[in-house]
């Protein structure tokens, strides 16, 4: 990976939003697994992914994201029965309206990780961070006063 | 026209004077012909003023969200596009059904000043509908036009002409849903590639200047405290920035309505910049429509919307766009 973001010398801004009973432990079992995951995903410890308002994505963007990346339990294993089932809808809806407006659509994404799952979490981390390397800075939903501000 | 109107202030009048209500929402007089105003009557001399003509194109909905609170019944005047909203707001228990008394009315499409305007006719001073004519008097005498020609862009993709709930009726001619597919504007953007569509929106929303009439207008945009006018938000006012701030408001108030936006129209009504805010709206729609089953907003008083509802089954987020790779 750190091949990658060497090679080109732009570094994305990842936000990930991680599920606390699943993703997040799955981040953790990476670590004492000593799998690497990039070091500019910035991980956001949320209570479950559906916890996460369509404005934190846009939010997370406005502030200078180049990519958003939501992580939950699996469906059907959502530590509040239900909660992912609602994100799956909700990210669905807002990532395809994203992309109406020309937001690349490589730039979101929804992975189900389980607590289980360190070396997904890993891989799925080192590919999203690829994907949004390669597209380079996101320029299209940004708030240009806080890139200059840096 | 005339025939109606006068049948609808005459019921007005009977259901003010036996008490039966407290009140009429309707059009007045505006300042011309051309700009009647939403209204509330609660005398018989106030229905001096009452209107209903070709620009009587706002939906009444909204206002019983404050005026259906005080005491007594309140009857309204509803064309059939108007009572999905109030359908909505039933469901969302904004209005309470007991509170309201609904008279569904003759629409056979609401006329665009601006069109008329822009075909070279102003300082209009009476319209009168034959059919598919449309004859317009002004200062500087008589113009006809067709139908289409000057009809309102939300009553060219009319969804309906079946009010979704009544008391009673005043209708006097058949009525004609809309010519148009609502989605056809939707799939041609679908069609472009994203640096197209961006330039497209960046084109289109920057012209916005935040006076929040889409907002205001929109019988869904329900909440007592709205995200838009909280200075915390980062989004409430307008920005030197235009790139950004507008789009995360319009992202915003899209989604916000999202499953709810019975696609009145009326957001794109009342733009003053004309910016086609109904495309966005239609977006969603149309996603729900392709991956979680056709809905209708306003169409009942019950049930779930698609964002508060979902499915084992349901398709993963990857999945909608799934078959348009390149
Ligand atoms: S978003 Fe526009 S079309 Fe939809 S309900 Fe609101 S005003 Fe009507
Ligand atoms: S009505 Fe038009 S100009 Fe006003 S806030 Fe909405 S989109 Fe912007």
């Amino acid at each position: 990976m750190q091949e990658v973001t060497e090679k080109k010398e732009f570094t994305p801004n990842i936000v990930a939003f991680c599920c606390n009973w699943c993703s997040y432990a799955g981040a953790d079992l990476a670590g004492s697994s000593r799998l690497t995951y990039p070091a500019n995903v910035k991980i956001i410890r949320v209570p479950c992914s559906c916890r996460v308002n369509p404005t934190f994505v846009l939010k997370a963007f406005q502030q200078g994201a180049d990519g958003v990346i939501l992580c939950g339990c699996h469906p059907g294993d959502c530590h509040y029965v239900t909660g992912n089932y609602y994100t799956r809808r909700r990210m669905a809806l807002l990532f395809s309206f994203l992309n109406y407006m020309g937001i690349e659509k490589e730039r979101t994404r929804v992975e189900w990780v389980s607590a289980a799952e360190g070396a997904k979490f890993s891989e799925v981390m080192n590919d999203f961070v690829k994907t949004v390397t390669a597209l380079g800075e996101n320029k299209r939903l940004t708030d240009l006063r806080v890139k200059e501000g840096k | 026209m005339r025939d109606i109107e006068l049948k609808m202030i005459e019921r007005a009048k009977a259901l003010l004077e036996s008490g039966e209500v407290a009140r009429v929402v309707g059009w007045k007089k505006g300042e011309f012909y051309f700009d009647p105003m939403p209204a509330v009557f609660e005398t018989v001399e106030e229905l001096n003023d009452f209107v209903y003509n070709s620009f009587c194109g706002a939906n009444l909905s909204k206002y019983l969200i404050k005026v259906s609170k005080n005491p007594g019944k309140t009857a309204i005047f509803l064309k059939p596009c108007d009572s999905f909203s109030l359908n909505q707001l039933f469901k969302e228990h904004r209005v309470i059904r007991e509170n309201i008394y609904v008279i569904a009315i003759e629409c056979q499409g609401k006329l665009s000043v601006e069109k008329m305007k822009k075909l070279g006719v102003s300082a209009i001073t009476e319209v009168n509908e034959n059919g598919e004519e449309i004859v317009v008097s002004s200062l500087y005498g008589e113009t006809k036009f067709s139908r289409d020609e000057v009809l309102l862009g939300k009553c060219e993709t009319c969804k309906s002409k079946v009010h979704q709930v009544k008391d009673e009726e005043i209708i006097l001619r058949e009525m004609q849903a809309g010519k148009k597919d609502r989605f056809e504007d939707v799939e041609k953007l679908e069609a472009m590639s994203e640096e197209e569509r961006f330039t497209f929106w960046r084109e289109q929303l920057s012209k916005c200047i935040r006076c929040n009439a889409c907002r205001n207008v929109c019988p869904a945009c329900s909440c007592m405290k709205c995200v838009f006018d909280n200075p915390a938000s980062g989004i409430a006012a307008k920005a030197n920035d235009d790139k950004f701030e507008e789009q995360l408001f319009h992202i915003i108030r899209a989604f916000h309505v999202a499953g709810r936006c019975t696609d009145c129209g009326e957001c794109s009504r009342v733009c003053p910049q004309g910016i086609p805010l109904h495309l966005l709206n239609r977006k969603f729609i149309k996603d729900i429509d392709g991956l979680y089953g056709e809905y209708q907003a306003g169409e009942t008083a019950e049930g779930k919307t698609p964002l508060t509802s979902y499915n084992e089954e349901d398709g993963e987020p990857s999945d909608v766009f799934k078959g348009e790779e390149k």
